[in-house]
């Protein structure tokens, strides 16, 4: 076990920390049954990158959110630069010198950037003398740092990488001199996130500590200086970087080796199942969000859709599955038009054979206070097996066929009376997965099918889905992890800002070229 | 994280707990003026339950709010706060003496049908608006239907001085009913069958009130509709992923809340004042809304709550009368007392005890 050496716990002598920002001893967090945290040790040395890294569900964010106050532990210590340190709440972390940048910012949006940092540490009652102090501090920290943000601009029109760069800023306004980030590149493109890494460095430079928290292990081998991986609540090892390698350090989150690769035959594309034209959507705000979209689904491919999250993929999506209605374009679905003008026509999808797994299982795919039975029959609540006597719906029907499905896909626990939003995030996808497959349908529209996914279920999901593609079916993927679309697809469609910048075929392009085109650069120029 | 509580204490043990605080507050409000608690909480259980007179007036208030809350209910599943049942129960109310005052019934359960669906279909009607403006124009149904009990009671005003009343009288009411169409009594129904009743004003209604409550069950758990209604409630993406229009459940859901709302008229109107008086919903409406939060949207929840009403109502009413320092404004104070600790305040009670629970569980586990 790292980092295993011990304290006295609540003794008033400071035991000899050496250079260490923050030393974990014993910390263990249950909810209910739940233990999230299981005696975590973890040392982190002054002035380096720290990642951790570990499974959805492994207990990284809990252990974070203790750090920082969230949450009490109920048993063991924290260290802040060799002093026991209690934290019972976010201030007496920032009091500590503990800042944290989280995976969704909390930014005033129509605020300005100076009025975000500045909110919560006004020093008086009258904000003037705080907005020009802030200021002039403002200035030194983005020259300090290199963290150029104008301070007068409104962070809601903010790019997502500085409206980080804002965050990283609150928080050294602060004071810090360790920072947090929680999966802080989810949202950024490559080129966004190697900047990231560049501020990263030079806070290292400056002496600051810095905690990464993340699943990327490409992110972990290139910025940090040590790695800690947890599985299952438990701290399994703390390794330095340079020894170690991204499938090692797979195999300790996973506990087993998986298969990085999704084992597959090479595609026998067969006729153009969905025909898309020209395809543009004009938001409400009069945002393109969809500009000349055009492409061919063949039956038994895998056509990826990469992307950085909000250029457009989940538009597509979304007036595919007839859950918006488009601005303009047409659909061909094996030759028939698709009446893309209704924003309902969801069950006409659903009749033509077109299933959907939406991006969003929690407030889309699925109903977390429903029995898991009740949400396995969402969308397909009309269908005719379904009926009962007097427009009632047929339960027991219902349910044979949850109880099927759970033993098929083997879903856990095996319960289809158990509430939805008490199956893990893998268990949900799977009910997710399984309703609409159960239908065998032509074309399987998929957004995002392995995000918040334990490493097993995304195995299972992986093969079900090519499964599927043999069987002769067409798929459409959407996914922002490149990983995942380089496994999958046949062919990658890239979107950028609303438009396709590039398909290439899978297997006969890399990363680079991808992360190229997902930040609309033509990997021809920037060559 | 599981800290949901096991069912009996979601269903029985908070609401009880909720209710010792607001009768522990209520208590201490009867001692700071003088009287004795103790004997406060005597007169109001024995004015209300100790005898078949109290518990005919008891269930006969209860039974308007086992509608009301259920109205308020219905919309709940939606996702919808109707807070407009009041203006709903006072449509009800002319559609049911329309159709009562229409024909010369003859028998009350010829009439029957036809109230229910006047009383259905004005009060649905008067949902549909609110229910409209939300699901096209995304007014907020909290406040449409807020400013719809006030035209509501404009209108019945209007109705009862200038159309409906009785020419040359003075009093703002209609005509009584004709015979055949007054519901009949519960201590009639009851000697039929040698069981014997003091005179109260409850009748028939409070049986349908209960088949409404078991209607409303079947609607809300058993049918596609109920379903379709739930999952809207829950999650509008959700709803709309699964082919249900928003803009439709929500006007259906409205429609079936206010009819709901509006048949209210049948146990007052019908059942007991065989006219329509000024008036006549009388704050049931909002009282629905306790009753609704206090039975957690669950018909049967909703009876048990609305039948906790009908005691504070007929009790309280005998506390008035017996205790002369306790004033009917005290009444309404211990009445929304209650309803302040079972519906606002739920959650001062909630989180201790699901704390206790995880506590509990931990030891065990």
């Amino acid at each position: 076990m790292a980092g295993g050496r011990t304290t006295l716990a609540g003794g008033g002598v400071s035991p000899p920390a050496g250079d260490l920002a923050i030393e974990l001893a014993g910390i263990s967090k249950s909810f209910g049954p739940v233990q999230a945290n299981k005696d975590i040790h973890l040392a982190v040395r002054r002035g380096t990158i720290h990642g951790i890294v570990g499974e959805n569900g492994a207990g990284k964010s809990t252990l974070m959110s203790i750090l920082y106050g969230f949450y009490q532990a109920d048993a063991g210590e924290i260290c802040i630069d060799g002093r026991p340190t209690a934290i019972p709440d976010s201030q007496a972390a920032i009091r500590a010198g503990i800042g944290m940048v989280h995976q969704h910012f909390m930014l005033v949006e129509p605020f300005t950037v100076l009025e975000n940092v500045v909110l919560g540490a006004e020093t008086g009652p009258l904000l003037r003398p705080s907005l020009g102090r802030a200021r002039a501090e403002l200035k030194r920290l983005e020259q300090e740092y290199e963290l150029e943000v104008d301070p007068d601009a409104v962070v809601g029109e903010l790019s997502v990488g500085l409206q980080q760069r804002v965050e990283i800023l609150k928080a050294l306004y602060r004071e810090c001199d360790i920072l947090i980030l929680d999966e802080p590149t989810g949202v950024l493109t490559p080129a966004e996130a190697d900047h990231l890494f560049r501020i990263l460095r030079h806070l290292k430079a400056q002496g600051k500590t810095i905690l990464l928290i993340t699943h990327k292990l490409r992110e972990i081998m290139a910025v940090t200086d040590e790695v800690s991986v947890m599985r299952r609540g438990e701290m399994v090892r703390t390794l330095a970087t340079a020894e170690t390698s991204p499938a090692e350090l797979a195999e300790l989150m996973v506990g087993r080796r998986v298969l990085l690769r999704v084992e597959k035959k090479p595609a026998t594309p067969g006729p153009v199942l969905l025909a898309v034209e020209g395809l543009s959507l004009v938001d409400d705000k009069g945002v393109a969000r969809l500009r000349d979209v055009s492409f061919e689904l063949r039956a038994g491919e895998i056509l990826g859709i990469a992307g950085v999250a909000g250029n457009g993929q989940s538009e597509l999506l979304e007036v595919l599955a007839g859950i918006r209605p488009a601005s303009g374009g047409n659909v061909q679905l094996n030759g028939q038009p698709l009446d893309l003008a209704r924003s309902t026509n969801a069950d006409d999808r659903r009749d033509a054979r077109v299933a959907h797994v939406p991006e969003d299982r929690h407030r889309r795919g699925l109903v977390m206070p429903f029995a898991e039975w009740e949400s396995s029959c969402l969308g397909y609540q009309r269908e005719e097996r379904f009926e009962g006597p007097a427009l009632t719906l047929d339960r027991t029907a219902i349910r044979n066929l949850a109880r099927k499905s759970i033993e098929r896909f083997d879903i856990r626990p095996p319960s289809c009376d158990l509430k939805t939003a008490n199956f893990s995030g893998g268990n949900q996808q799977k009910i997710v997965i399984a309703r609409e497959l159960e239908r065998d349908p032509e074309v399987l529209l998929v957004g995002q099918p392995t995000r918040g996914v334990d490493i097993g279920a995304i195995e299972f999901i992986h093969n079900e889905i090519v499964a599927l593609r043999d069987r002769g079916k067409a798929v459409l993927l959407v996914s922002v992890e490149l990983d995942e679309i380089q496994a999958l697809s046949d062919r990658i469609v890239v979107m950028f800002d609303g438009r396709i910048s590039g398909t290439r075929v899978a297997g006969q392009t890399d990363e680079r070229e991808l992360g190229l085109l997902m930040a609309g650069v033509e990997p021809e120029q920037a060559a | 994280m599981n800290t949901s509580l096991p069912r009996w204490a979601d269903l029985v043990l908070i609401p009880a707990l909720n209710l010792a605080l607001a009768f522990l507050v209520a208590g201490l409000v009867v001692v700071f003026i003088g009287e004795d608690p103790i004997e406060a909480v005597r007169i109001l259980l024995v004015g209300s339950l100790g005898s078949s007179y109290g518990i005919g007036f008891t269930l006969y208030y209860a039974t308007t709010f086992v509608f009301t809350g259920l109205s308020v209910a219905i919309a709940y599943h939606a996702g919808l706060f109707n807070i407009g049942s009041e203006g709903q129960a006072a449509l009800g109310g002319i559609g049911a003496t329309l159709v009562c005052l229409a024909v010369d019934w003859p028998v009350w359960w010829l009439a029957l049908p036809f109230a229910i669906l006047g009383a259905a279909l004005f009060g649905g009607a008067w949902a549909f608006i609110p229910g409209y403006l939300q699901a096209k124009r995304g007014s907020h149904v909290v406040i449409t239907t807020i400013m719809f009990n006030f035209i509501a009671s404009a209108l019945v005003v209007y109705l009862l001085v200038n159309v409906l009343k009785v020419p040359g009288s003075m009093a703002p009411e209609t005509r009584n009913f004709p015979e055949g169409a007054s519901l009949p009594f519960m201590h009639e129904i009851l000697a039929v069958f040698g069981i014997k009743m003091s005179k109260t004003p409850m009748n028939l209604a409070s049986i349908l009130a209960v088949v409404a409550a078991f209607l409303t069950w079947v609607l809300i758990w058993r049918t596609r509709l109920g379903y379709e209604m739930r999952v809207f409630g829950h999650s509008e993406p959700a709803a709309v992923y699964a082919g249900i229009n928003p803009v439709r459940i929500t006007i259906v859901a409205m429609c079936l809340s206010g009819a709901m709302a509006g048949m209210m008229a049948l146990n007052v109107v019908m059942g007991f004042q065989h006219r329509l008086v000024l008036d006549y919903v009388g704050g049931a409406g909002f009282v629905g809304i306790a009753v609704a939060l206090m039975g957690r949207s669950h018909p049967v929840g909703v009876i048990l709550a609305a039948i906790l009403f009908g005691i504070l109502y007929q009790g309280g009413a005998e506390l008035a009368f017996e205790m002369p320092a306790i004033s009917r404004e005290m009444i309404v104070v211990i009445q929304a007392l209650v309803i302040l600790f079972t519906g606002a305040l739920e959650n001062l009670v909630r989180v201790p005890v699901q704390r206790a629970f995880l506590r509990l569980r931990q030891r065990s586990a």
